[in-house]
């Protein structure tokens, strides 16, 4: 207990080059990322509500659904297989309007005003967040794939297939929770993210190849969900899972994900920075 | 120290919509000196120190943090200046220790250093047995020393604290000012805002009174008293009855608070004289008296004179000043 302990004489590092700025960037991004994780441990009602609906949305839609479903899938291919992949890439969907809800919330705590006036990198407050909502998604979908395989769910593409089936997935979530960083910054209010996000999200992955084959949907939809890039991450974790054509859906899917993701990460990090 | 001043603000305004936060604001800083910013509710403390701190660009005007412009050079600043608010910005879900830690690494210490920093710091806000429980455990005054204690990972050239004891009661705010006295005591640069007179009298070196978006005085506490008069010397009679013959008796004397009270000022800057002189006057007319005494204004006086509102004391409710606005 003496007074010399707070003249601490430690000054904030100040990055001096474009190596040195890239460096810190990486390391903020990485506290606010551990923060972040931290924050989902510790809200055991947001633990609960997102690993127990996963698990119920594998086991309602393989059971409830699997006859009809399975009837019209070609070959003889279970609905279950043909299932799991494409919710892995519903789930990743679901788990992004999460993110708008967490970064609303953030805007609405002082600890961002004391973010905001620090020395840090302006990109680690948003960065961190997704980062996060990334690893969660991970563990979601190995999560799903535990319970898919006490249901009868098989990988038959092997090993590195079935890790590049979570990868491409994983990088879709992350395409995703960008997007909704840049709905939070834009529509205040975590309950506003959260309505935004069901209202868009709700249709556009049941308007894809996730659940169903398009060849079973009309005409006008099928057509609309053979663009969608839901339908290319859906299609790209099935072959990969299961087998079947693996390289044109994956490049689409990245295609996608590196165009989009490359114009809304600057727009999200401009408005963020707009807002100080 | 450097020549130039720790805050120099010029003009400067922000509106939020129809509301006039600021409305043209002057003010400076010197390096190593405590300034108290003093003002009511609403008044626009926390919107200049938000203008300061860059959180807020303001319309219009200039403001320089040692010597860097907060919106051009905005992450000049940042490196400069700790930010401690009446709204305690700490993370509810983590621990003391996480918390120090984490802004300790946003500082860019060193992993080592953070948490070596951070457990000296626990240690000297008295939070260390609390360490290891998460902050929205924390009683007000403890959240309020571990918001003290994460602007201070690294040593801020200035420190603002923004109303710092608002809604605290009496002895978490002594533990806040003893800490002050401590930064203030090592030279630490500080600007502090405040409703309450009694925390500027008795930590700020000079008093900067703003209300309505604009400053309205500005001096050490004894300039400002001056302001208002010099000594006065204060009768309170026995009978009410009794005070008009009191004020014959002395042609000077002005009638003051309740309705048995007068009071006469000092004049020839000689107060035992004026003492005598009333003292003589009221005995000659037999004139019973409870209390006689010589006094100088307060702050409150000059509080009252300038702002026209009677300032709050600090036991009375958090203050908002304007925070629904800005958020």
């Amino acid at each position: 207990m003496s007074i010399s302990t707070f003249a601490s004489t430690l000054q904030p590092a100040a990055p001096t080059s474009v190596v040195g700025r890239a460096y810190w960037q990486a390391r903020d991004t990485w506290t606010v990322t551990k923060r972040n994780l931290r924050h989902f441990v510790r809200q055991p009602r947001l633990l609960v509500f997102s690993t127990i609906q996963p698990v119920m949305f594998v086991v309602l839609f393989a059971f409830v659904f699997g006859g009809v479903a399975g009837a019209a899938i070609s070959g003889d291919v279970a609905y279950i297989d043909f299932l799991l992949p494409g919710l892995f890439v519903q789930s990743a969907a679901f788990r992004s309007t999460q993110t708008a809800v967490g970064l609303a919330e953030d805007l609405e705590r002082g600890v961002v005003d004391r973010f905001r006036s620090m020395p840090m990198s302006r990109v680690a407050v948003l960065a961190g967040r997704t980062l996060a909502d990334l690893v969660r998604s991970v563990a979601v979908i190995l999560l799903m794939v535990a319970v898919g395989y006490a249901i009868g769910f098989r990988f038959t593409e092997g090993a590195v297939s079935a890790v590049g089936a979570v990868l491409i997935v994983a990088l879709f979530g992350l395409l995703m929770s960008w997007l909704f960083i840049l709905l939070a910054l834009y529509v205040p209010g975590a309950e506003a993210a959260q309505t935004a996000g069901f209202v868009v999200v709700f249709p556009i992955v049941f308007a894809s190849s996730i659940f169903v084959p398009l060849e079973t949907m009309p005409p006008w939809l099928s057509t609309f969900a053979a663009q969608s890039p839901l339908t290319h991450a859906a299609d790209a974790a099935r072959a990969m899972s299961i087998g079947g054509e693996v390289l044109v859906p994956t490049l689409l899917t990245v295609a996608w994900c590196v165009a989009l993701l490359a114009l809304v990460i600057p727009l999200s990090v401009k408005r963020f920075r707009a807002m100080t | 120290m450097s020549a130039e001043p720790a805050v120099s603000v010029t003009d400067v305004r922000k509106r939020f919509g129809a509301t006039h936060a600021l409305t043209g604001v002057d003010l400076e800083v010197r390096e190593g000196e405590v300034l108290g910013l003093l003002g009511p509710n609403g008044a626009g403390k926390t919107t200049l120190v938000r203008v300061l701190a860059t959180l807020l660009r303001p319309d219009a005007g200039r403001a320089l943090v040692l010597g860097h412009d907060v919106v051009r050079e905005a992450g000049r600043v940042r490196q400069l200046i700790g930010l401690t608010g009446q709204y305690a910005a700490v993370d509810e879900l983590l621990t003391g220790r996480e918390n120090l830690q984490m802004f300790g690494e946003l500082f860019h210490l060193s992993a080592a250093d953070a948490r070596r920093r951070a457990d000296e710091l626990l240690e000297r806000f008295d939070l260390t047995d609390a360490a290891s429980r998460p902050a929205r455990t924390y009683s007000g005054g403890m959240r309020r020393r571990l918001d003290l204690a994460s602007s201070l990972l690294v040593r801020p050239r200035l420190l603002f604290l923004d109303e710092p004891t608002t809604g605290l009661d009496p002895r978490s705010r002594n533990a806040i000012w003893a800490i002050t006295r401590e930064l203030v005591a090592e030279g630490m640069t500080l600007l502090l805002t405040t409703q309450y007179l009694e925390e500027a009298d008795q930590l700020a070196d000079r008093i900067a009174v703003i209300d309505h978006g604009h400053i309205i005085a500005e001096g050490t506490g004894d300039d400002l008293k001056d302001r208002v008069g010099g000594q006065v010397v204060d009768v309170v009679l026995v009978d009410a009855g009794q005070r008009d013959r009191a004020l014959e008796a002395l042609p000077d004397a002005e009638p003051v608070g309740s309705d048995r009270e007068v009071r006469v000022a000092v004049t020839d800057g000689d107060p035992l004289a004026s003492v005598q002189r009333v003292a003589e006057a009221l005995r000659q007319q037999q004139i019973a008296v409870r209390d006689l005494g010589l006094r100088r204004p307060t702050l409150d006086d000059v509080f009252l004179q300038l702002t026209g509102t009677v300032a709050q004391a600090p036991e009375q409710g958090p203050d908002d000043d304007l925070r629904e606005v800005v958020a």
